[in-house]
């Protein structure tokens, strides 16, 4: 279906330009601001912040583990309140709202050609609302009893018993008021997210003309609408469990030898809940960085992606096969083996469109001109550890493997392999990408790589003793192994090891915030497109860009997002907003 | 979890159906320029504002299915005990359904432009709806006077929970509905407030439509219903 028309004949605007606010004072300028690009630096920050305290907490958890013993005020309730504090702060106030609150606002109203999302107010009562999310969440550090220390899963019934540390404190009442609060938050950006990419497109930029990046944020944010409720749901339900003494997930039960008032409820209702949340958010944090890493690759190898429309089409598949898989989390419930039949099928099929999107980068890379920048050493890193965390969920997919290593290090090694470091090290790259553009400067290429190679090489020195801890059986969620026995000689000092591991690799996060603040002064000067990239958000008329984004007339998008290197152009990019065709079927002009 | 599970492949219908039309089939990369026909593909000819309440819709519909779920598979153990349904229930629903009328009929009076019947419309509408909440207040002291408490069986708790989320949403829409009336009672633009009362039409409906199911769930019908559909495909 080539269909091509001359280059001057374009329509003219059949849409009203949407109706910009206007801030008049400092405060509506940079606090309670409306624009979608504040929103998304202050919701970086807020969860920049919050996850400096998760990655201490991880210190502490290491000390720990590689010293036992050693550190009198980390006891045991105290590990497991860094353990859930931890993982929650990671996996929802850090990542989703990240990739989500962060890069969604930043970059869909730019790359979608629009002047800010379309319902700016609910933009920013959503970052108010995530803001107050966090919080609570940290006042439950200083609550009576401290914050909960339940497991990020927050399985009940442990979650609210007295032997839990925030269990019959307020703890576990913060954490679940904290979630609820998010999951608002969250909604009202979402949809901002949602609609906009449906209705705030410019002209010309049809879904398949969208940078994957928003494909990516696009598709995992409808995937949160739809998943976040049942984790509302969840909370919703525990919190009257604890708070007023229904019995949703309660079972009768005897607590140091009396009977609560509690009975008949059923603990895997809650992990029926919880996982049909929990699996999804999964790929809530692996679409968006699918996205952004195809756009990182494509630019700095300068090369077309391979495959755009099996790339959009694994993205989609991906989302809805999501919704079919959370069972795989609870093999171990005692689930009907059947049941964990049908769930290890849907979960292995899944891993048909990752592959293709796999290669497809690999692909992408073949024969390019690869430019090794800090973007794509992020961006190449992220795949090896991406096949390497997928790799491992192929063991523990299967239900007769996952049986004997699903409470052991392996499990710990796995996800944070998949769906830890593999999307932090696409956030990192895609820091490094958009840095120019959102500052107008460079971050500094030597700290840059330093931070790099400490991160990736210190990411698997961490992890991949951490598999071997696992399959020799050494158990997850145990603050200290007594009998050291069960651990062959050599691989005694393995925990120490890891958790120097982790202190270097920590500290070059530090290397990294400090470079984030020194270069918005003393950075070299970036330009206005400095990647030499298509996409519309390089080619706006101030850097960074002015409110409303795009000048006096919004860009006409008249290419896909992908023209590197097309023979007989003058330059190795087109941006989408430069009229004329280049195909490549066609004589060199 | 079938209930949510039905629910999410309505959703991916409806995705599916719409991303049908957004050819995805084509190649991007063979499509310069600004082919004609990429400008209807655009944007959606509906106000944005109305694609993002039906975006806003189909969570609060994924919400009560999963709400819905966690019913079926509590009620599947051995303790619950099913509460009688007060009849002042039916009163409320008739309440309701009364003011998804007003509120229509202040849609059709949007259209035509007619602004003193816009005001009345909106005017029963909300009134309508408080009677409602108070109504469910009232059930809810009935129950509880008769000894059936949050927190003594399982059927309770979802009993107190279900209509007390329902009420918090109708709550939430009186809120839209108050900015809507100032509107309609300070002259606001006539295609403005017709958008504001069509959004607030679409939302009463929704909430009678999760109204009705809540209420066929908790009379006991909706597992009648379950039975015989399973019935017939066993």
């Amino acid at each position: 279906m080539v269909d091509i028309t001359p280059a001057d004949a374009v329509p003219p605007a059949e849409v009203a330009e949407m109706e910009l606010y206007h801030p008049h004072s400092w405060w509506t300028k940079y606090v309670f601001s409306q624009d979608a690009k504040v929103i998304a630096i202050q919701y970086s920050a807020t969860a920049t912040a919050i996850g400096m305290v998760a990655l201490v907490l991880s210190w502490l958890m290491r000390l720990q583990l590689g010293f036992p013993g050693t550190f009198d005020f980390i006891t045991p309730e105290a590990y497991y309140q860094f353990i859930t504090m931890h993982g929650m702060i990671m996996v929802i106030y850090l990542l989703t709202a990240l990739f989500l609150g962060g890069f969604g606002n930043y970059l869909i109203p730019l790359m979608v050609g629009a002047r800010d999302m379309v319902f700016p107010y609910v933009n920013m009562l959503s970052y108010w609302i995530y803001l107050l999310a966090v919080l609570v969440l940290v006042s439950s550090f200083f609550a009576p009893g401290g914050p909960t220390g339940a497991g990020w899963t927050l399985y009940p019934p442990q979650a609210i018993m007295t032997g839990t540390p925030g269990g019959q404190d307020w703890g576990i009442i913060l954490m679940l008021v904290s979630l609820i609060l998010f999951i608002i938050g969250f909604t009202m950006g979402g949809l901002n997210y949602v609609v906009t990419v449906l209705q705030g497109r410019t002209r010309g930029m049809t879904l398949m003309r969208l940078p994957l990046t928003v494909w990516g944020i696009f598709t995992a944010t409808v995937m949160a609408l739809l998943a976040f409720p049942a984790l509302f749901v969840a909370c919703v339900m525990m919190l009257l469990d604890r708070a007023l003494g229904t019995s949703f997930f309660m079972p009768a039960i005897v607590e140091m030898g009396e009977q609560l008032q509690h009975g008949g409820g059923s603990p895997i209702l809650f992990q029926h809940l919880f996982w049909f949340f929990g699996h999804p958010e999964v790929y809530i944090v692996a679409l968006p960085a699918f996205g952004i890493v195809s756009d990182l690759i494509s630019t700095h190898a300068r090369k077309n992606i391979f495959g755009y429309r099996m790339m959009v089409w694994a993205i989609v598949g991906i989302g809805a096969l999501s919704f079919v898989v959370w069972a795989h989390h609870m093999y171990v419930s005692g689930m009907h083996p059947y049941f964990g039949f049908f769930f290890a099928t849907t979960t292995l099929i899944i891993a048909v469109p990752t592959a293709i999107k796999v290669y497809n980068w690999v692909l992408t890379l073949w024969r390019g001109d690869i430019h090794l920048t800090i973007p794509m050493l992020f961006a190449l890193a992220f795949i090896v550890t991406f096949v390497n965390g997928g790799l491992t969920g192929l063991f523990l997919g299967n239900v007769v493997v996952d049986v004997p290593l699903s409470d052991t290090m392996f499990v710990v090694a796995h996800f944070h392999m998949v769906m830890g470091v593999a999307p932090i090290l696409v956030i990192f790259g895609a820091i490094y990408h958009w840095y120019p553009k959102v500052t107008g400067r460079m971050l500094n290429e030597t700290l840059g790589r330093f931070h790099f190679w400490i991160t990736f090489l210190g990411a698997y020195l961490i992890f991949f003793p951490m598999h071997y801890l696992g399959l020799m059986g050494v158990p997850r969620r145990y603050n200290e192994l007594t009998d050291m026995t069960i651990m062959t000689e050599s691989a005694h000092h393995l925990n120490s090891f890891i958790s120097i591991m982790a202190f270097m690799v920590g500290f070059a996060q530090i290397v990294f915030l400090f470079n984030l603040i020194w270069s918005i002064r003393h950075g070299r000067e970036a330009g206005g497109n400095p990647w030499r990239a298509t996409t519309l958000e390089w080619q706006t008329p101030q850097t960074p860009p002015a409110h409303g984004n795009f000048g006096k007339d919004l860009p006409i998008v008249y290419r896909w997002a992908y023209d590197y290197s097309v023979p007989g152009a003058k330059e190795d990019f087109i941006p989408q907003n430069v009229p004329g065709s280049f195909a490549p079927s066609r004589e060199p002009a | 979890m079938s209930v949510i599970l039905v629910f999410l492949l309505v959703i991916a219908g409806i995705a599916g159906w719409w991303l049908s039309h957004q050819r995805l089939m084509t190649k991007p990369w063979l499509e310069q320029g600004m082919a004609g026909d990429f400008v209807a593909l655009d944007r959606s000819a509906l106000p944005t504002a109305k694609i993002g309440l039906g975006v806003f819709l189909a969570v609060v519909g994924c919400l009560f299915a999963l709400f819905t779920s966690a019913y079926f598979m509590r009620m599947a153990l051995s303790d619950w005990r099913p509460l009688p349904i007060p009849p002042l229930l039916w009163l409320n629903t008739g309440v309701l359904v009364l003011s998804s009328i007003a509120i229509q009929c202040a849609s059709l009076a949007a259209r035509k432009g007619q602004v003193d019947m816009v005001r009345l419309g909106l005017a029963t509408a909300g009134l309508t709806a408080l009677v409602f909440l108070i109504g469910q207040l009232v059930a809810w002291r009935e129950l509880s006077a008769d000894g059936y408490f949050l927190a003594s069986n399982p059927a309770n708790s979802f009993f107190y929970l279900l209509t007390g989320m329902h009420g918090l949403h109708i709550l939430g829409g009186l809120v839209g509905l108050g900015r809507t009336s100032v509107g309609a009672w300070n002259g606001a633009q006539p295609q403005r407030l017709r958008l504001s009362v069509e959004l607030c039409t679409m939302y009463w409906h929704f909430l009678l439509f999760v109204w009705l199911a809540i209420f066929a769930l908790l009379a006991g019908w909706a597992s009648t219903l379950i039975d015989i559909c399973r019935g017939l495909l066993t």
